[in-house]
């Protein structure tokens, strides 16, 4: 079980539960610093429900998510505000505030948590868009480009403030695969060059594989995580069948119950 | 050899601008580097550029001591006044970090005639402009009123397709849920009236002619404008929002692809419900409103119950009050059109719903009052 301090992030018997519903049980992991971690799960496992309880978006039933040793989870209102500024969140479907031009989108949290000036705000949200490759683009309102580039500009606003810890919610659902392919090399890349923690909730087998170092595997039928460990090495040593399942695309372990 | 230096901020954070021996640019980066302390002034490196134009600029940060967007951000504004000016950039010593930022920020050239250029078109096209919105505003509406009226037509021929269970919840939202905001505003509009006739009536001894005052103004117009007026803020407005996030949400697209007509699916279940229940409400709010003034009567007049009822009774003929439950049915056919033809035609982003709702209510209100207006006229020419 993961200790006060041993990571970045860490979850501590966590129980998610809807009313009487128990989504997920007794979660226990921490994710390094300067590291990319991924929840993986089939569709309805729970994935995006953990990645809300570790953003405070939703109150666990039990258990308590700690960022280095602060408990979040018994934390006041403004000393979460405190943590979550430095946390960027990119979610499923962009989220970019649809009455706002993309260069304003990316301002917002620049203007309110800095400050910069006017001018200056306009710079960083122009390099900001350059770097998720919405060179250009300032001046265009979220309904006028397309889904991928929502999601980059997503992205873009994630990263305005420098993050320390970066949330991804399904990444690459909506990309074709080139840009799904762009997008991981972009978060390997912040990763390696801000030294950004990364947590990626995810279900692409190819984005699992090219960029976790980490990662934790739930099971809806068992109601919690039953693997832990590298992508790469849960591929090549798990002897669980339905982990095994999952990361072969089902291809290579005959199935031993009908929904595994 | 330094040619201008920004001064040290908190942390130690500074920009040198330098030049060696074969004119190159040397912008020194020192110092710890945060978003927070703001960006340094570029002006520095933009007059050295312009002073004397080197071949080359060289970037030295062998005292930088922590870094992150803010200068990367710097880096890459003095690499765009070096493109501009077609002077040759060379990293340095910058660290691995910024220089693989810049790289990313470059790997995608802006594409051709994406940018915006912000000027303003002069009046004339602005007018033309608003002149064709217009139109096609109208030609929208027109094009709505047809499929409405071809849709009912379906409906009356029972060929139109929606559910019953829509139909019931709509009825229930538009209905039996409007009673409290209904009952409450009725009584006090029957209240008001009397008051008032009662201050005037008073002074010529005729007391007894508020009930008079009351039932007419109740159920000739008061009655239904305030039900359409409450109906047009609470049901109108809601279809006009429901039916804008369905559209944003692409819901409407796919009854379309699955060949359901919106409007038989969702407009004509919420036309149908408001066009039952506008009636009913109206006549509820009639009742409630001669209530109302039996109140006041009854408290501020030598009026007793029975005087006042048995004045009201002689007051009211049933023409008038066909009068009024025939307006409040047109209302109603007025807001639930309005309501979903906003929805239908909403944009689709957050605030462009929002101007739905909004639209949806303003229009409604004053195609109500238009619409009663022109029925005083009518009525006063026919005679009733």
């Amino acid at each position: 079980m993961a200790t006060n301090g041993a990571g970045h992030i860490t979850v501590k018997d966590l129980t998610m539960a809807f009313g009487s519903y128990v989504v997920m049980q007794d979660l226990n992991f921490h994710v390094r610093e300067k590291s990319i971690f991924v929840i993986m799960g089939g569709s309805g496992s729970g994935k995006s429900t953990l990645l809300r309880h570790m953003l405070g978006l939703i109150e666990p039933a039990k258990g308590s998510v700690w960022y280095r040793d602060v408990n979040f989870t018994a934390a006041d209102p403004t000393g979460r505000e405190r943590l979550l500024r430095r946390v960027g969140v990119l979610y499923q479907a962009g989220a970019l505030w649809s009455s706002m031009t993309l260069a304003e989108n990316v301002g917002l949290p620049l203007g309110e948590y800095t400050s910069l000036s006017p001018r200056e705000i306009r710079e960083v949200a122009k390099l900001k868009l350059a770097l998720v490759g919405l060179r250009g683009f300032e001046d265009y309102y979220p309904s006028e480009i397309s889904g991928g580039m929502q999601k980059r500009a997503g992205l873009a606003r994630a990263m305005a403030l420098d993050p320390e810890i970066l949330f991804f919610d399904e990444p690459s659902a909506g990309l074709d695969p080139i840009s799904s392919r762009l997008l991981d090399d972009l978060i390997k890349e912040l990763r390696d060059s801000l030294g950004t923690t990364i947590v990626v909730v995810t279900h692409e087998l190819a984005s699992i594989f090219a960029i976790g170092d980490d990662s934790i595997f739930l099971d809806p039928e068992s109601k919690t995580a039953i693997a832990h460990g590298p992508p790469k090495e849960l591929r090549a040593h798990s002897t669980d069948p339905r982990v095994r399942r999952f990361l072969t695309r089902g291809e290579e372990v005959a199935m031993e119950r009908p929904h595994g | 050899m330094s040619l201008a230096a920004e001064p040290a901020s908190r942390d130690g954070r500074e920009v040198t601008v330098g030049r060696r021996d074969d004119g190159t640019l040397v912008v020194r980066l020192a110092g710890a580097w945060r978003l927070a302390d703001g960006l340094p002034a570029i002006e520095p490196v933009e007059r050295a550029l312009a002073e004397r134009p080197p071949k080359t600029v060289v970037f030295d940060a062998r005292g930088l001591a922590a870094w992150d967007t803010s200068a990367v951000t710097f880096v890459e504004e003095v690499a765009e006044l070096c493109e501009a000016r077609k002077i040759r950039v060379e990293p340095g010593d910058l660290p691995h970090g910024i220089r693989d930022l810049i790289r990313l920020a470059r790997a995608v050239p802006e594409k051709v005639g994406a940018r915006r250029t912000r000027t303003r078109p002069p009046w004339l096209d602005r007018l033309g402009e608003r002149a064709l919105g217009v139109a096609t505003a109208v030609r929208n509406a027109v094009g709505f009123l047809g499929d409405a009226a071809l849709s009912f037509g379906r409906l009356a021929a029972g060929r139109a397709r929606y559910r019953r269970h829509d139909l019931l919840v709509v009825l229930q939202a538009a209905g039996a849920e409007a009673l409290p905001i209904v009952t409450l505003i009725s009584i006090l509009v029957g209240m008001i009236l009397a008051f008032v006739g009662a201050v005037q009536l008073e002074r010529f001894g005729a007391e007894i002619y508020v009930a008079d005052l009351v039932a007419i103004a109740m159920v000739r117009e008061m009655g239904c404008i305030m039900t359409a007026i409450i109906m047009a803020g609470r049901t109108g407005s809601g279809f006009a929002a429901e039916l804008g996030t369905m559209k944003v949400t692409q819901e409407i697209d796919a009854l379309r692809t699955l060949g359901i007509p919106p409007m038989d699916f969702l407009v004509m279940p919420r036309l149908l419900a408001l066009s039952l229940m506008m009636p009913l409400l109206c006549v509820y709010s009639d009742i409630l409103g001669i209530v109302g003034g039996g109140i006041v009567s009854a408290g501020m007049l030598d009026v007793t119950p029975v005087q006042y009822w048995n004045e009201t009774l002689q007051a009211l003929t049933l023409k008038s009050f066909f009068l009024g439950i025939g307006k409040s049915l047109v209302f109603g056919v007025l807001i639930a059109l309005t309501g979903c033809f906003r929805g239908i035609h909403s944009g689709s982003s957050a605030s462009a719903v929002g101007d739905a709702a909004t639209s949806a209510v303003v229009t409604s209100i004053v195609l109500i009052v238009v619409a009663d207006g022109l029925f005083a006229v009518v009525f006063n020419v026919l005679g009733i």
